[in-house]
């Protein structure tokens, strides 16, 4: 896969003028500064400014994002992780784009359902406005379609399982003659419950190539594997693209029979929930391991397992023990809080683990 | 007698836990108005750099000279009191923003952020004026209690305090070196190497920034642009020795020998960071510009909390002290900076100085506790 610039860089100009600039600013970067002008231009942290919010169904939202300098053009089916600030400390979570790529006004876009006591999809959902600043990971995952598209396609979402499938399908050329044959069955509790509801019927109105299986679990139940083999005879023989619960995944990767590679399933990240203490602690740089229990600190775990750790006062005062963790919760010692974004910097000679952990060290 | 000694372990232990309580409180107080704070002082500062810069160029007039030279000044103390040392205590680590983060932030000054995390975070923070451990006492360069055995060199501490206060950064930068324990093999002269190679290199970048690339950009300002940037760097340095020195080095900060600390209690290292730190008086711009270190007790006491929440908890901290029979030493800048002053003169001559003298050692105050 390659990943192209957004925009062709007129920096192989400026590059000569902005290493002399770093010398008017040491120790800090140019950028620091435009940024005070606008927070998009700076390239250090890849920035987007919400500029329209459209609601979908009555929990769901689509954010019309203007990417600032350094973004790289996604593909269909792609997420990306977004950071926003919350009563002053930044979360992130991973959403689908919705958009499809390379849009002539240079934004993306993408679809939020608010989860059940989902902190940052709540918020993103029912208190960002236009104009608010999000921090952009680069477009991740290889939920994507192969180029040539293969020539016989189903599409299995269901809720919010739409929002990647969606530019995906958008992407694909139905309403020629040669185009690919696509089926797309998708549940969702209620007719008005249907994220992208109306842009997917006059889609499907449109493209006599799309077959749309709109399923409504409130009255017409889950959708089951068989129902599948009923809706699309040939399902098995065609490259199938499924995005939604856990549960509905591992249903269909059960009853599969076709060829191993034909299955393509997205899995949402789980939001991990720290249930328990202690657990196993993977040094993720060292490769080394260790089984935790809920009251020895990182910091002692690490260097009885051998881990190169970096220490101070070993009291949660000097933050020379910070490490990042890549997965899990951990709980600090001192307050009893539990917390732990992917990413986020610990303390490790105050944190225990609060089940599994990774950590880069 | 001070008043330590009524100050049994338990008392100690209970003046940890109400101590606890108010970190405990802060902690999860904090929110959006802690950010807006020190992204908001953040963008003033960068601001105030841009202006002081740019007044700069028309430096050939007086006015702005003196304008420009101001804002640069008052710029480069807020980036190294109240934003860089405070971001560097990972005070802001909680927000969980890379770009103001105690691991990535580095600042304008001769010490390498993570040489002087090592030296300050954890060696001075973790042993605050145990004799023999905390190096900071006197910076190992100044006799400034009667503890340390006297030395003809001292006579001529009143002389180069008064130099280190001009070139504080970079007596800093060489102080956090090490290099007096290289003979004793305490310290690797590999990594010492290393380390300098660091502090040299911030050096050339701050003297190609404000004496090199700047003057020269301000073409026929030359002149005036680099010796207001050379004002700016020094009237920082002074500032800093000073409000720093007035943290530890006044009279009534105490020193601690080293069994202290054998089984120190949480409750004890409290009454420790209490006891061996100094606070200033002075309104909310004061405390800004000394970076909050005028609340050097609640600093020392709570070195990761935002720095904004000092003044707010300081009456608590002073309430308890009064309730445990605790000194809380606090004065205004010009008693505080005259008494350190007074010490440094004092000791520069041989012999137990007044009142410390009168006083049995610290370490005595834990035994009869
Ligand atoms: S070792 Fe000092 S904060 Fe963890």
């Amino acid at each position: 896969m390659t990943l192209t610039r957004a925009s062709a860089t007129p920096a192989t100009l400026l590059r000569p003028l902005a290493a002399a600039a770093h010398w008017l600013t040491s120790p800090l970067v140019p950028e620091d500064y435009l940024g005070l002008i606008d927070p998009l231009w700076a390239t250090g942290e890849l920035c987007g400014r919400v500029e329209a919010v459209h609601t979908e169904t009555s929990d769901a939202a689509t954010l019309v994002i203007r990417p600032g300098r350094g973004w790289i053009a996604h593909r269909p089916g792609q997420w990306v992780r977004i950071g926003v600030d919350i009563d002053g400390r930044r979360h992130w979570r991973a959403f689908s784009l919705s958009s499809a790529p390379g849009r002539p006004d240079g934004r993306v876009t993408v679809t939020v359902k608010a989860v059940r006591g989902g902190l940052v999809s709540d918020y993103l959902v029912r208190s960002t406005a236009p104009g608010a600043v999000l921090r952009l990971g680069p477009p991740e995952g290889a939920f994507v379609l192969p180029e040539p598209p293969p020539p016989r396609l189903l599409f299995v979402t269901a809720g919010s399982g739409i929002t990647p499938v969606m530019p995906m399908v958008e992407g694909l050329r139905l309403d020629g003659v040669n185009g690919p044959d696509v089926v797309l069955v998708h549940s969702a509790p209620a007719h008005g419950e249907v994220i992208f509801g109306g842009r997917l019927r006059s889609l499907a109105a449109r493209c006599p190539r799309l077959r749309l299986h709109e399923r409504h679990t409130r009255s017409d139940g889950r959708l089951r594997p068989a129902d599948l083999a009923r809706l699309c005879p040939d399902w098995t023989e065609r490259s199938v693209w499924a995005c939604g619960p856990p549960a509905m995944l591992d249903d269909i990767a059960a009853y599969w029979t076709g060829p191993a590679d034909g299955l393509h399933v997205e899995r949402f990240h789980p939001v991990p929930t720290a249930q328990g203490s202690g657990g196993r602690v993977r040094f993720t740089r060292s490769g080394r391991e260790a089984e935790a229990d809920g009251g020895t600190p990182l910091l002692a775990v690490g260097e009885s397992a051998g881990v190169l750790m970096p220490s101070g006062c070993r009291m949660g005062i000097c933050y020379g023990c910070v490490a990042r963790l890549r997965s899990g919760q951990v709980r600090d010692v001192r307050t009893g809080r539990v917390h732990g974004d992917a990413g986020e910097m610990i303390q490790t000679c105050v944190s225990v683990a609060a089940g599994p952990v990774e950590i880069e060290l | 007698m001070p008043a330590t000694f009524h100050l049994d372990p338990v008392d100690a232990e209970d003046f940890g836990r109400e101590l606890d309580k108010i970190r405990e409180g802060v902690l999860a107080s904090l929110g959006e108005r802690d950010a807006a704070y020190i992204r908001g002082l953040i963008a003033v500062q960068r601001k105030l750099e841009l202006t002081g810069r740019a007044l700069l160029f028309a430096s050939w007039l007086p006015p702005a000279w003196a304008a420009g030279t101001a804002a640069l000044t008052i710029a480069k103390i807020l980036e190294n009191m109240e934003i860089g040392h405070n971001v560097l205590h990972g005070q802001w680590d909680w927000m969980l923003d890379p770009k103001i983060h105690s691991t990535t932030w580095e600042w304008d000054t001769a010490s390498p952020a993570d040489q002087w995390k090592h030296s300050h975070n954890f060696v001075h923070h973790t042993w605050t004026n145990v004799l023999g451990k905390d190096r900071d006492i006197g910076y190992s360069a100044l006799r400034i209690c009667p503890e340390q055995r006297w030395h003809p060199i001292y006579l001529a501490q009143p002389f180069y305090n008064a130099l280190l206060a001009l070139f504080f950064e970079y007596g800093i930068a060489i102080y956090d070196l090490e290099l007096e324990r290289i003979p004793s093999g305490r310290k690797d002269p590999k990594e010492a190497l290393a380390q300098l190679r660091a502090v040299a290199a911030k050096i050339r970048n701050q003297i190609v920034k404000d004496y090199v690339a700047f003057p020269l950009l301000a073409g026929p300002a030359f002149l005036p642009v680099l010796l207001g940037n050379l004002t700016a760097n020094m009237a920082r340095n002074v500032w800093a020795h000073t409000i720093i020195f007035c943290g530890h080095f006044p009279e009534g900060a105490e020193v601690f020998t080293e069994d202290w600390l054998e089984n120190e209690t949480r409750g004890e290292w409290y009454v420790r960071q209490l006891l061996g730190s100094c606070n200033i008086d002075g309104g909310r711009l004061f405390h800004i510009m000394s970076g909050n270190l005028s609340h050097q007790i609640e600093h020392h006491l709570f070195p990761d909390l935002p720095s904004n929440r000092y003044a707010e908890i300081a009456p608590r901290v002073r309430a308890l002290c009064e309730r445990f029979g605790l000194p809380y030493a606090s004065g205004s800048l010009v008693r505080q900076a005259g008494s350190v002053w007074k010490r440094v003169l004092r000791m520069a001559l041989p012999g137990p100085g007044r009142p410390s003298a009168a006083e049995p050692p610290a370490s005595a105050l834990k035994a009869a506790a």
